[in-house]
């Protein structure tokens, strides 16, 4: 490491532009992480904070359509809760709406239907529990930007029920980039029918729901399969269903595969830089190891120039993605800073530097020691 | 009765034959060369260019491996080790001066000393880096890199360096090539003083005859062979 330091010293103009570079790509990553945790959030935070281990959609149901598609009816959700290594099994409900306010804005709402006595029921942060009044629906937080408070109305589009805020939940609560309503379940079932104040309902609608929401006992796994062919229905774990959420696979996807060609184009520039450094620098390579110097000696002093580069850079990158990400959170953006997000892209960022820089340096052990002679023999 | 062991210090080459190149392109470039030289000897090898001259320190230097012959460097038959091996020995035992110094350009003079004994190993620095400045007349600028020296201030920096590790060879290729009369007679003066000081073996190859006097001995390559009366 004799070297090494030295040469980062005396060579820091190329080493900082280079290093400015991978800073760059670390901003970038930091950003991509928190809009792609923040675009996460959006669209299935209202699923992630369910007690749920797997969702029992109607038979043959697609993944991409799932929760808009699916009916089930309760005969399975009674068939679902006999199975072996289910602790709970219970209706979900699950409707996208629009309604307005009472003074006349516009909300979008995804309308989460549960009985409130099931382990679906959520836990509000402020106000009353969900079932105290049949109209009464607990909110996400997020809809607080939309103006909604405890005691407002929100009459639906169409149809004309109106539903009362009766209490706030403590976290964001979304599904497919719309804040979450939870609601009775009856309530929901009458929304879902279409059915107004004063309409009459057809009364099988008063047994259907999306899904059955399932929990496993604790220690326990549910056997999928066994239970559709029992209950005549098409699980997927609560994961799997996310792909359900209405563009979650498409915005996950692509901003994985930006983040994928933003370490390859890392680790492309540091071996870049470092083969036509080390290219650069053959000449006193070969002078030191016609001096004696081991191929170990030349490689750990390589390495450890790109090691120190890379580090000192995406810690620059991460620091300053970090604070402008921070301006970013509080606005209408999806996004969010996720510190093992975080951690790993930059992680990623030296390990891939670090393999482009190794495949660059090892170039040092086909130094001909005779190119110090000046190769003439 | 058992023989006694000699003890062969210096460098001893014997039937030294190297070929370079393949198949119709091959080249002689060392023709079973003999050469011997002691401790605190100063041997300049003289001749045109493509003698031979850079391959015979190639040789003694453990850079290559002749195809016939000897090279023994302090009892040590360098020719027959491993390139691993090899680069333990050159490291350890064998000192380069390269033409115009070929320092490290982001070292100061001092730290080109410096590295020689990282190099090497921090045991085997044997020698303090700044008395060795100051013994070839570089103390004061010790601070300086390359780029700030004149060319026989960098010929002082290599010579200094290739000494650090208090070798038992020094191999000097062309040392005066980039300097003027003046300074090409310092700095072979200095080599030869700093050969007869150190008890090292050195072998000088060069272009300048006006350098020669310096020298304990003088030997001719030409076609890789060496004149006859010095070998």
């Amino acid at each position: 490491m004799f070297l090494a330091w030295r040469e980062l010293r005396f060579a820091r103009s190329r080493f900082v532009l280079m290093g400015g570079v991978v800073a760059l790509i670390a901003v970038l990553v930091v950003l991509l992480s928190g809009l792609s945790t923040g675009l996460v959030n959006d669209g299935v935070s209202g699923l992630q904070r369910l007690p749920v281990t797997a969702f029992a959609f109607a038979g043959g149901t697609k993944t991409d359509s799932a929760f808009s598609r699916s009916v089930i009816d309760q005969s399975q959700v009674t068939a679902w809760r006999t199975r072996a290594g289910v602790a709970d099994a219970a209706p979900f409900g699950n409707q996208l709406v629009n309604g307005k306010t009472g003074r006349g804005l516009p909300v979008d709402l995804a309308l989460f239907g549960v009985e409130p006595d099931s382990f679906l029921a959520p836990t509000v942060a402020s106000g009353a529990a969900l079932g105290t009044t049949a109209d009464g629906i607990v909110i996400s937080p997020t809809l607080r930007a939309a103006g909604l408070a405890i005691g407002d109305v929100v009459t639906l589009d169409r149809i004309g029920t109106r539903l009362t805020v009766i209490g706030v939940l403590a976290d964001q609560h979304t599904f497919g980039h719309v804040d979450v309503a939870y609601v009775p379940l009856r309530t929901w079932q009458q929304v879902h029918a279409g059915a107004g104040p004063g309409d009459a309902v057809r009364p099988e609608a008063y047994q259907e729901a999306t899904a059955v929401a399932l929990r496993a006992a604790p220690g326990r796994t549910i056997d999928l399969a066994a239970g559709d062919a029992a209950a005549g229905t098409t699980s997927m774990t609560r994961d799997a269903s996310f792909a359900a959420s209405p563009g979650y696979t498409a915005e996950t996807s692509t901003l994985t595969l930006i983040q994928v060609f933003l370490y390859a184009i890392s680790a492309l520039v540091v071996g870049a830089f470092f083969t036509v450094w080390t290219i650069q620098r053959g000449h006193e390579l070969a002078v030191m190891r016609a001096m004696g110097a081991s191929t170990r000696y030349l490689l750990r002093d390589g390495l450890t120039q790109a090691f120190v580069v890379l580090v000192a850079s995406t810690l620059v990158g991460l620091g300053i993605g970090v604070a402008g990400g921070g301006l970013l959170s509080g606005t209408s953006m999806p996004f969010a800073l996720s510190a093992p997000a975080i951690t790993l892209g930059g992680a990623l960022l030296v390990v891939l530097g670090m393999i482009g820089a190794g495949a660059a340096v090892v170039r040092v052990t086909r130094i001909d020691p005779l190119v110090a002679l000046g190769g003439q023999r | 009765m058992t023989a006694p062991v000699v003890v062969a210090a210096g460098l001893t080459l014997s039937g030294v034959t190297l070929r370079l190149g393949d198949g119709d392109s091959i080249v002689t470039a060392l023709d079973a060369v003999d050469l011997r030289v002691r401790p605190g000897e100063l041997v300049a090898v003289v001749g045109p260019s493509g003698a031979g001259k850079s391959s015979l320190l190639a040789v003694a230097g453990a850079l290559t491996t002749p195809d016939e012959g000897s090279v023994v460097v302090d009892d040590v038959p360098i020719g027959t080790l491993g390139r691993a091996a090899q680069a333990r020995f050159r490291r350890s035992r064998i000192g380069f001066v390269f033409q115009s110094g070929n320092l490290i350009p982001a070292l100061t003079a001092l730290d080109q000393l410096r590295l020689a004994v990282d190099i090497a190993g921090r045991g085997l620095g044997t020698r303090d880096p700044l008395e060795l400045l100051a013994e070839v007349g570089m103390a004061d600028k010790a601070r300086r890199r390359p780029h700030e020296l004149s060319g026989g201030e960098r010929q002082r920096v290599g010579i200094a360096r290739a000494l650090m590790t208090s070798p038992t060879l020094l191999l000097v290729d062309e040392p005066t090539a980039a300097l003027d009369r003046a300074r090409s007679q310092e700095v072979v003066a200095l080599l030869a003083r700093e050969t007869a000081r150190s008890g090292v073996a050195t072998v000088m190859v060069t272009h300048d005859h006006d350098v020669l006097h310096h020298c304990d001995r003088v030997v001719e390559m030409v076609d890789g062979r060496l004149s006859p009366q010095d070998t």
